[in-house]
């Protein structure tokens, strides 16, 4: 066994302390000494990361590495351990969480150049990158949990990062407490694991499990749609998902990091980290595959008419997500893991695009007043293409690879297995659409707003979106049957047959007709003759406003718990029961007191000192009271006892 | 045992109250009054701090113990002694002293000298009834504790201090008539105030059991009231309001928590057990109804007050769930509690003395000019949120997970309810005051930050809130060794005494493996 691997401990431990650093000095430091700080922690995670990956090979048949455990919460019957591990699963995850973090933190020095709170930026970003590689370490649920709620600050104080804006105060309040609905059913689902197995951690689960074959249904339905709450929370899935569109208040980069290349994902990893439960609960799987399809087409819908950029590629990223979900739920792990590595390349690079797009305008979204940025923002054109093309799912780039493994792994389900098929062959249709739509809008055509000069992002952000588009490119390539193959000691045998090679062909030829439909359509409406979107919006009106409006969900939340709740609140609970009833008995009791004493009535005369003093004298009693004899008191007690022993 | 161990004790009863006195006899002169205070309560702390030091962990019953007579007939003893339970909290009021001295620095502008004294022996008062091991001494202490709150709130309060303090008074100091009838009672029976004695009595069936019922029901209804338990609370929030920021920090919560634990569970197992059940339905919706209406509350003193319930409700789940678990949980949940409430009373008073009002919205956009309240104040609230990594977190989970396992379902769901509801009262409260466009009010005073003072007193409080939360087996140990069962036959009757009633498939009673 190799060494290194026992110093796993580094990879979260470097971006605390680069959190640490510009956290607390990070107000008196030069701007370099911040960039350098921020820099090298997540690079150096990344090499740490890098450098275990052949150790981990070479360790050979262990695939699964603990490091020493340090006990964390021991108390009573509950023994819980600071416990790392690393296996083909986090492994993966790892090197798409650091290295495109590091990208990111890359494209971050010049996108934040002269923005106030750098430091601060900074310390939150590394943060961030700290609580989602323990997230990914851990071990055991509880661990898991630290991360999973730590990434929920972090993009919390980020979503909030200009929180003199309403806007971002409310996005990331709203984040914050629409996860918390999802941890709580992570809390339960812990709960209920130590109910049912006394432990949290993952393997000792896995081995119980596989140890007696009565475990079915029941508990462990209950524990995996506990747990799918949580990823839902996290995930942005129906009926959660709410939080993520707002969540683009926070600066792009944040957008690109954290809600589309990693920490939305981690519901999903967590699924496929805890996927023995899953698999023994039919039931819990096609939940996740309903709420996944559901997901994954209602979200393309809202996206189709959205005219903010990012608001466009946050809808895309739940559709997105709602795809791996899709995956999960037909027991495809490695083709959902698969696509989550390769979304996190495209989608990422789309997002630093759109932010080079809103840079190189001066802070402008609005897809409506871009148009005609290929010319002036070449490079920013060129990566968005190949972003475009892969989410799209055109060969040989790597959407391609990882929506078809999930789309045969759905198609070879059974009946059910068909429909879910279809629903996502029609997402895919829609996908194409909305961003071919985005990509004509921004890049193509004439300019809408004469009077702004977009210029072309400096280098240092065009580098990792060029690095990333490569990564698009090729990201794929590896192919989902030696990435499953990879992932099985992990997640699982269970590779989905796609039925022989021709029917997987056919599968991979409707797909690709499927997009370059998508993109016919949005050739049609915003390049052929740009009056004509307008014209079938105006065709369909209450269609086109409820999906502008998103469907209403937010209102209906408003009016159906929010509103509901703080009134019941306030007049139930504060006005009747609080002052009216209790208070009403506390007044009573103190109008009984008062009458019956008089000194009472003297203390209410409101002269302070007599009031005090009266205190002060009762203090004295108390006292004196301690040093009275008691013996003529105690000889009336029996009496007392008596009378009680007489009932 | 060495010499000092033998008297330890009495030094820390003693020392807060020579303070006291020494800031009576000295001059009202400037800031004296203050700084005999600050030192005096540094001292007592030092002195706290020798009793986790020179604590032997794996040894049974009382440490550090004091058995004089006191006064032969009736035998009233100065019995004093220290366990696992009792060790914690009494370093927390030790370490809460100095936070309430700093914290009254600038608030109190007149008659220091008065506040300040009385300040100090309340330190001795609570003291005192964490230490008591005489149930009459005990009652003693319990009662000075009340004494000087009630004085300060009514000279102190902000609008209606008298209105509040007779509230304070009548809520309190009522409940503990019956409990002075309930423990002479049993020294009517027994002629002993010793708790170990009476224990002993107790638990050998000695006591007519018909009768203890109701002695016991008067013991909780007095802790009752002092945590408070709902819908026993109606003071609180006047308190809270009214109170002085150094005693609205101690005022609620630790001694009626540890009342219950020491002298209700404690000395009536059977009857405890009896009424537990009671207790946890009233915890569970406590813990909700806190939780909501701090949803409510426009006035920050108020709303820091139903979180005080809510959280404090979750405590008293923990105890009367009867799980070995959840009394660690709880225990060391009112030490979180003290530590963050210390904290955010701190950072409220400091909020109030700068802008004197408790209006939330009148606030807003405070970040801007005072980063490290702000910093602060969201560390404090994460930790009241509960937060992974911060301390808050871990006896919630400790809480909930075994009332989960070993009590109840459906009420441990319910109580798990209120960790969103936290989540959004407390993020809203941040938001209202620190977020958002500059305030008219913010704009109305130049800014000031945290003073020197503050800032040493509240980033200690905030590394001990990741400290707590990292690393709890630094107190977890010591703190199950003082929570024995009340005989050894009781070892497992502390465990789930209502049966789970949704029978699983196949469940491992974890609790039973102890």
């Amino acid at each position: 066994m190799n060494g290194y691997l026992h110093h796993l401990w580094l990879i979260p431990l470097l971006p605390f302390a680069g959190f640490l650093v510009n956290g607390i000095l990070g107000r008196r430091l030069p701007k370099a000494g911040v960039t350098a700080v921020a820099l090298i922690a997540p690079l150096a995670a990344f090499l740490v990361v890098l450098g275990a990956t052949p150790a981990f090979f070479a360790a050979g048949a262990a695939s699964w590495v603990e490091t020493c455990p340090q006990p964390w919460i021991v108390a009573g019957a509950l023994h819980v351990d600071f416990s790392f591990v690393l296996d083909q699963l986090s492994l993966v995850m790892l090197l798409v969480v650091t290295g495109v973090g590091f990208l990111i933190h890359v494209y971050s020095v010049g996108y934040m150049k002269h923005e106030e709170g750098y430091w601060r930026y900074f310390s939150y970003l590394n943060l961030f990158l700290f609580f989602m590689t323990v997230l990914v370490l851990a071990g055991n649920a509880l661990v898991m949990f630290v991360g999973w709620e730590g990434v929920g600050l972090a993009s919390y104080l980020l979503i909030g990062f200009y929180f003199q804006k309403k806007s971002a105060a409310d996005a990331g309040k709203k984040a914050f407490i629409v996860n918390r609905i999802g941890d709580f059913g992570f809390l339960i689902a812990m709960f209920l694991l130590l109910a049912n197995f006394g432990t949290l951690t993952f393997t000792e689960i896995g081995a119980k499990l596989a140890a007696s074959p009565a475990w079915q249904g029941g508990v462990l339905t209950c524990i995996a749609l506990c747990l799918m709450l949580g990823a839902a929370g996290k995930s942005a899935q129906i009926p959660l998902y709410i939080w993520l569109p707002d969540a683009m208040e926070g600066p792009t980069p944040v957008s690109a990091l954290i809600h589309a290349a990693t920490m939305v994902t981690a519901g999903v990893y967590m699924i496929a980290r805890t996927h023995v439960l899953f698999d023994h609960s039919a039931f819990a799987l096609s939940v996740v595959a309903i709420v996944g399809a559901a997901t994954a087409i209602f979200a393309a819908t809202i996206g189709l008419v959205q005219n903010d950029i990012k608001r466009v590629l946050a809808y895309s990223t739940v559709s997105q997500l709602g795809y791996m979900f899709l995956g999960l739920g037909v027991a495809a792990y490695s083709a959902s893991i698969f696509h989550l590595m390769t979304h996190a390349f495209f989608k990422a690079l789309l997002f630093l695009a759109a932010g080079s797009v809103i840079h190189g305008m001066g802070g402008e979204q609005d897809l409506r007043k871009m148009g005609g940025l290929r010319k002036k923002l070449p490079v920013t054109f060129a990566v968005t293409t190949i972003g475009v093309l892969a989410i799209a799912g055109f060969p040989p780039l790597a959407g391609f690879f990882s929506k078809d493994a999930i789309l045969a792994a759905a198609f070879t389900q059974g009946p059910g297995g068909k429909l879910l098929w279809a629903v996502g062959l029609i997402t895919a249709l829609l996908t194409s659409f909305y961003m071919f739509r985005l990509w004509y809008l921004a890049f193509l055509g004439e300019s809408r707003s004469p009077e702004v000069h977009p210029h072309e992002s400096p280098w240092s952000m065009l580098g990792p979106l060029v690095i990333l588009a490569g990564l698009s490119v090729v990201g794929g390539w590896v192919g989902i049957e030696r990435f499953a193959g990879f992932l099985a000691p992990s997640v699982g045998e269970r590779v989905a047959e796609a039925g022989g090679n021709s029917l997987e062909i056919i599968l991979m030829v409707v797909a690709v007709a499927v997009a370059a439909l998508g993109w016919f359509i949005a050739d049609l409406l915003y390049r052929q003759r740009p009056a004509r979107a307008a014209e079938v919006a105006a065709a369909l009106p209450l269609g086109y406003k409820v999906l502008l409006n998103k469907y209403y969900v937010d209102e209906i939340y408003a009016a159906v718990i929010v509103k509901p709740l703080l009134a019941v609140s306030r007049f139930i609970l504060e006005w009747v029961v609080d002052i009216a009833i209790l208070g009403g008995l506390a007044w009573l009791l103190g109008g009984v007191a008062t009458l019956t004493g008089a000194i009472l009535q003297r203390w209410q005369s409101g002269n302070l000192r007599s009031y005090a003093a009266w205190l002060a004298a009762g203090a004295a009693a108390l006292l004196l009271f301690l040093l009275v004899p008691w013996t003529t008191v105690l000889a009336n007690l029996p009496a007392i006892h008596i009378g009680m022993a007489g009932r | 045992m060495t010499t000092i161990d033998q008297s330890i004790l009495t030094w820390i009863l003693l020392v807060p109250l020579a303070g006291a006195l020494l800031v009576a006899l000295a001059p009202d002169r400037g800031k004296l009054s203050n700084w005999i205070a600050l030192l005096t309560t540094l001292a007592t702390l030092g002195l706290t701090l020798h009793l986790p030091a020179h604590f032997v962990l794996g040894q049974s019953g009382f440490q550090f113990e004091i058995n004089r007579i006191w006064i032969d007939n009736p035998a009233i003893a100065y019995h004093v002694g220290v366990d696992g339970l009792s060790l914690w909290l009494v370093v927390l009021v030790g370490l809460l002293a100095p936070v309430g001295v700093v914290a009254s620095w600038n608030a109190i502008q007149s008659r220091r000298k008065i506040f300040f004294a009385l300040f100090l022996v309340q330190q001795t008062a609570m003291l005192g009834v964490f230490l008591s091991l005489d149930l009459m001494v005990y009652y003693g202490f319990w009662e000075l504790s009340l004494v000087p709150m009630a004085i300060l709130i009514a000279m102190y309060g902000r609008k209606d201090g008298p209105k509040a303090a007779l509230k304070f008074f009548l809520f309190t100091f009522i409940p503990s008539a019956p409990l002075l009838v309930a423990i002479l009672w049993l020294y009517a029976q027994t002629h002993t105030f010793d708790f170990t004695t009476l224990q002993i009595y107790i638990t050998h069936g000695l006591i007519p059991a018909a009768p203890l019922c109701w002695v016991a029901l008067a013991f909780l209804f007095a802790f009752a009231v002092k945590v408070p338990v709902f819908p026993l609370h109606g003071w609180v929030a006047d308190t809270y309001s009214e109170a002085p920021v150094a005693l609205a920090m101690v005022v609620a919560g630790k001694l009626g928590l540890y009342s219950m634990l020491r002298f209700h569970i404690g000395l009536f197992p059977e009857q405890a057990r009896a009424v537990a059940p009671y207790l946890v339905a009233l915890a569970v919706i406590g813990i909700l109804y806190g939780a909501c209406l701090a949803l409510v509350q426009r006035d920050f003193w108020r709303l820091a007050a139903f979180a005080a319930l809510s959280h404090l409700s979750l405590i008293t789940l923990g105890i009367y769930g009867l799980t070995f678990t959840g009394w660690d949980g709880a225990v060391y949940q009112i030490l979180n509690h003290g530590v963050v409430d210390g904290a955010l009373f701190l950072l409220l008073g400091a909020l109030y003395d700068r802008y004197a009002t408790s209006q939330i919205n009148s606030y807003g956009g405070l970040a801007v000019k005072l980063p490290r309240t702000a910093t602060v104040f969201v560390i404090t609230s994460l930790a009241i949120i509960g937060l992974p990594m911060l301390n808050g977190f871990v006896g919630e989970f400790l809480i909930l997970s075994s009332t989960f396992t070993g009590v109840s379902r459906g009420w441990a769901i319910a109580a798990t309810l209120g960790v969103i509801l936290g989540a959004a009262y407390m993020l809203w409260l941040v938001q209202r005051l620190f977020y958002g466009p500059e305030s008219e009010l913010a704009l109305s005073r130049p800014p000031e930050d945290l003073h020197l003072g503050q800032l040493a007193v509240v980033w200690p409080l905030a590394v001990l809130m990741l400290v707590m939360g990292l690393a709890p087996s630094l107190w977890l140990p010591s703190i199950e060794k003082g929570i024995h069962p009340p005989k050894p036959k009781s070892a497992d009757a502390a465990l789930p005494y209502i049966a789970t009633q949704t029978a699983l498939p196949i469940s491992s009673p974890v609790e039973g493996q102890r």
